[in-house]
């Protein structure tokens, strides 16, 4: 037997000996393994500073990052969904929606709020991935209705950040028919003569991206993020073949022509501000952010 | 005959049968008591088997080899029909058919999925899995209808929107959300019937409409069975439990309120008696679309989206 070899079978050090660094002190970069404090990654606006590499972040984010001195109202905020169908697959659907509740403290995969951004006031419809995946269930398309219902009433701009799975695949033909729920509406907007945004960031796949996400007067994406009707495995396992190289991220979707741009969340606010300007659309009545909620942190 | 796995006792039940009539044919024996007994054994069997079919039992009647499919029943229900083809900027999508026809009087503009009658078909129609240019041609159509006041009838049946590259790169997504878009708005009645696979943003990509029916013997869900199990299960294995969750029948449809309403089919599935099958069809359309025509344009597109803004189920708090 070789010196090196182990005399005992197995790890022998217990769970709670193991010697670790505390979660969320260091940022380790997925895509070029460059290490940076947390701190150091949130004043770089959550972009990894060695390569630029966008990572996911939550409405609560896109909140503060958008909204002037960071302040926003949340809309909407008393819709939970619930267990309509008894879903039970390996977990029972309840399960999930409560421990997603308690990991991510938020009611669902969506918050809508309104605030002002460069002095316009904005709607802004955003997903949290954190939450089941950001799946498009009977909330998420109840709060788009009512964001789009509100937006028509004050004649305010909507812009929804996508970032999402797809459809919650629990809620079966209900999350189904929020396709055609969130559609219906927006285009009653569309008539309204409203503008809407549509903001896709990673990743924005399935049944959110064939309704809302993609019918944007405007559609915006972050840098590498990916974008797709059927997400890369599901086509690979069909056509048994390699995907070309960058498929089905922002920059080939620029390229085959389903979005306007691509924006870095740096100069984020500065672009929606000046579409929000170009668009210049006015109130039907002076927007009164009551409560100022400040952002999460 | 094709024998699904659960009528395996009709297909034995078959075999007797054409066993006694040879053993009759060679011996020159009279068989016709016996073979009334096994004929009556065939029908109680067979009303007992459809009597209580489980969801993926409906799953498996809906992609049934032998069912009809959208073509057969317009060429049985219209008098006249003239089958239009291209979107206009890319192709001719073969998974997706349509054009204008008459049945009896009414003139419409139909458009459907489109599955292949045999092995060459199949492939020729892309298994009913449509690319995006079979939705924008879909969409062309509707909006030719809209134009000449012509309601539209469309007809589901696929397993799906295709996942491929090129459908990708020419806007699968697009396409499905722009018809979505477009429909609630159309100024004409849309009437929409899944006649066998009703499988998630394929799907309702033509399925938005005033009002929307299921054959008895078809499914609509967000998923495949199949893809579902794999996913929430990390197995193939699981599809009849995938089946049973995701409530994906006419009846469950229907009572959740997400559909209209079930069309009955034959005993035995529309696949045993088609003509009978584009008969009751033929009928429901006919008072559907009087009913439909008889409402006001403004107040139609308001019923229509209406009726989707109050689909889903939540809780407050």
């Amino acid at each position: 037997m070789g010196w090196f070899k182990r005399l005992k079978d197995g790890i022998q050090t217990a769970t709670e000996h193991k010697r670790e660094t505390p979660d969320g002190l260091w940022y380790n970069c997925k895509k070029c393994k460059h290490t940076c404090t947390s701190k150091e990654l949130k004043e770089n606006l959550w972009v990894c500073p060695s390569c630029q590499y966008h990572t996911r972040i939550g409405s609560n984010e896109y909140f503060e990052l958008l909204f002037d001195e960071g302040k926003y109202n949340l809309l909407f905020d008393d819709l939970e969904a619930y267990d309509m169908l008894s879903f039970v697959d390996l977990k029972p659907y309840i399960e999930r929606l409560e421990s997603a509740k308690k990991k991510t403290n938020l009611k669902d995969a969506m918050q809508v709020s309104i605030g002002r951004v460069n002095k316009k006031p904005l709607i802004v419809a955003c997903m949290d991935f954190t939450f089941i995946g950001g799946s498009m269930g009977s909330v998420m398309g109840e709060k788009i209705a009512l964001a789009t219902e509100y937006a028509i009433k004050k004649r305010v701009p909507l812009m929804i950040i996508s970032k999402s799975g797809g459809a919650r695949m629990m809620e079966s033909a209900y999350s189904l028919m929020q396709m055609a729920k969130t559609s219906a509406k927006l285009s009653q907007l569309a008539q309204a003569g409203i503008p809407y945004i549509s903001f896709l960031t990673d990743p924005t796949t399935g049944g959110v991206t064939a309704s809302f996400a993609m019918l944007g007067d405007i559609n915006i994406s972050e840098p590498g993020a990916l974008i797709g009707f059927a997400g890369p495995r599901v086509i690979k396992e069909t056509i048994k073949r390699d995907l070309p190289e960058n498929f089905q991220t922002s920059e080939y979707v620029l390229e085959t022509g389903f979005l306007d741009m691509i924006v870095e969340r740096k100069d984020l606010k500065e672009t929606i501000g000046d579409l929000l300007n170009i668009f210049d659309i006015q109130p039907s009545s002076r927007i009164i952010l009551s409560s100022l909620r400040s952002g999460s942190n | 005959m094709v024998f699904l796995e659960f009528e395996k006792p009709l297909e034995d039940l078959y075999e007797q049968l054409e066993k006694l009539n040879e053993v009759g044919e060679q011996g020159g024996i009279d068989v016709s008591k016996m073979t009334r007994e096994i004929e009556a054994k065939i029908k109680d069997k067979r009303k007992e088997l459809y009597s209580n079919l489980t969801g993926w039992q409906k799953v498996q009647l809906s992609r049934h080899p032998e069912r009809p499919y959208t073509l057969y029943y317009v060429d049985k229900i219209c008098k006249k029909f003239l089958e239009l083809h291209g979107d206009r900027h890319f192709a001719d999508d073969k998974a997706i058919v349509g054009g204008l026809g008459m049945i009896d009087d009414q003139r419409v503009v139909i458009i459907g999925h489109q599955k292949g009658v045999n092995t060459k078909l199949r492939q020729y129609r892309n298994f009913g899995m449509a690319n995006p240019e079979g939705y924008r041609k879909a969409l062309r159509l509707m909006k030719l209808a809209e134009r000449f006041k012509l309601p539209v009838l469309s007809f589901i049946d696929t397993p799906g929107a295709y996942p491929g590259i090129e459908a990708e790169e020419r806007g699968q997504a697009e396409a499905i959300a722009k018809n979505l878009f477009e429909m609630a708005q159309l100024k004409v009645p849309i009437l929409c019937y899944v006649i066998g696979e009703g499988a998630s943003g394929g799907a309702i990509g033509i399925g938005l409409g005033d009002k929307v029916f299921m054959l008895e013997n078809t499914w609509y869900s967000v998923i495949s069975p199949e893809s579902c199990s794999s996913i929430l299960w990390h197995s193939w294995d699981y599809k009849e439990q995938a089946a049973e969750a995701l409530k994906l029948t006419p009846e469950h449809m229907s009572e959740m309120g997400l559909i209209d309403g079930v069309v009955e089919e034959p005993l035995g599935g529309a696949h045993a008696d088609p003509e009978a099958m584009a008969k009751t069809l033929k009928s429901h359309i006919k008072k559907e679309l009087t009913a439909l025509n008889k409402i006001g344009v403004d107040k139609r597109i308001k019923m229509r989206i209406d009726k989707y803004r109050n689909m889903g189920k939540f809780t407050k708090v």
